[in-house]
């Protein structure tokens, strides 16, 4: 038995083994919602999570272990984002040509991001420092981490909810425009570009390729307008 | 697709390099991403050659999410007493943002007369 302790000591701390381990619970995750048509709530990284997670609390292993081998992973978000130039590029004629819609959603959708949650903790009677931690949570992790730093939120309780915020986004974007028989997918990918960044921009890709396009223009534009408006609606609504 | 890989990389650096030597509130991917764009405005043949492998990346880009979101069932307790209150604002908080924007985007698009899709 030594020799499967020792097996498993060096697999358990090996990078290679949780970089495989995401790899595959992926490839699960995906094919499972690809099964299900890809059901809104058949989310590709929820379902991962939900099988990394107890393998994860079963093996004792730490987050820290994990991430050393998963970070491979989560590097290429940047490559990625630059990746988004494509579609963009692919796009330029109707983008140009809904300059003004795109131009005006991005204000309202952004404010009311922010807006509406510094109202709704203010009324909840959440604690300042959570409520300035909620305020840029619709913005891609990076910028939502430095801006709750700068007003003085906890940038690990933003990354959760960052993160949170994606997958609620993605999981009711689909029945929310379907039931508003919403059909530009311009509007509905943009939409969901402002209110949940990346995982919003990954189920729009994931249904429709203009969809995805214009929820790539809403998070990166959304990215630069956040890190404005958080700070000035903090210092007016507080 | 390592043509490719490099020239989203270099894209990614110059646009860190940028953010943070001028101490810029923009993340530097998404400089690199205007980079990558201007290159492309430049030199249109670009396109072509790296379409095939950024269709890929931005296909699986949910795969690229799985390392945070494993990370935020470990920080769940962050939540602490005010898990409820949050994640309802969190719900309604999306919800609305996104019924903003799609009510804008739609009401510029129909006063300036666009044609819708």
């Amino acid at each position: 038995m030594t020799g499967v302790a020792e097996l498993w000591s060096y697999l358990s701390a090996a990078p290679l083994t949780w970089l495989t381990a995401t790899l595959l619970a992926y490839i699960v995750a995906d094919t499972a919602a690809k099964r299900l048509r890809n059901a809104p709530w058949a989310n590709p990284v929820l379902f991962s999570v939900l099988i990394l997670a107890p393998v994860l609390w079963g093996t004792g292993t730490t987050y820290g272990t994990y991430f050393e081998g998963a970070q491979f992973i989560h590097f290429l978000l940047g490559p990625a984002t630059v990746a988004l130039a494509l579609p963009l590029w692919d796009n330029r004629e109707t983008i140009l040509a809904s300059v003004a819609p795109i131009a005006l959603a991005l204000i309202v959708g952004s404010v009311v991001a922010a807006g509406s949650v510094i109202v709704m903790a203010q009324v909840a009677g959440l604690p300042r420092e959570v409520l300035l931690s909620l305020a840029p949570k619709s913005t891609t992790a990076p910028v939502a981490l430095g801006i709750a730093e700068a007003v003085g939120g906890i940038p690990t309780l933003t990354a959760v909810l960052v993160i949170l915020t994606g997958i609620i986004g993605a999981v009711t974007v689909t029945p929310l425009m379907n039931l508003m028989r919403i059909t530009d997918w311009r509007a509905r990918g943009f939409s969901v570009g402002v209110a949940s960044h990346g995982i919003g921009t990954a189920r729009a890709f994931q249904v429709n390729p203009v969809a995805g396009a214009y929820a790539g223009i809403a998070m990166a534009l959304n990215a630069l307008l956040t890190s404005f408006i958080v700070p000035l609606l903090v210092r007016w609504m507080l | 697709m390592l043509p490719t890989l490099g020239l989203l990389l270099g894209c990614q650096l110059i646009g860190e390099i940028t953010a943070r030597g001028f101490g810029l509130p923009v993340p530097g991917p998404v400089l690199g991403l205007a980079l990558l764009l201007a290159i492309v405005a430049l030199r249109p043949a670009t396109a072509s050659d790296l379409r095939p492998t950024t269709r890929v990346i931005l296909a699986h880009l949910s795969l690229l999410f799985v390392p945070a979101g494993v990370g935020v069932i470990g920080n769940l307790e962050v939540l602490s007493a005010d898990w409820l209150p949050l994640l309802i604002i969190l719900v309604l908080s999306t919800l609305l943002a996104m019924l903003a924007a799609l009510a804008t985007f739609l009401g510029v698009q129909r006063v300036l007369g666009g044609a819708p899709s």
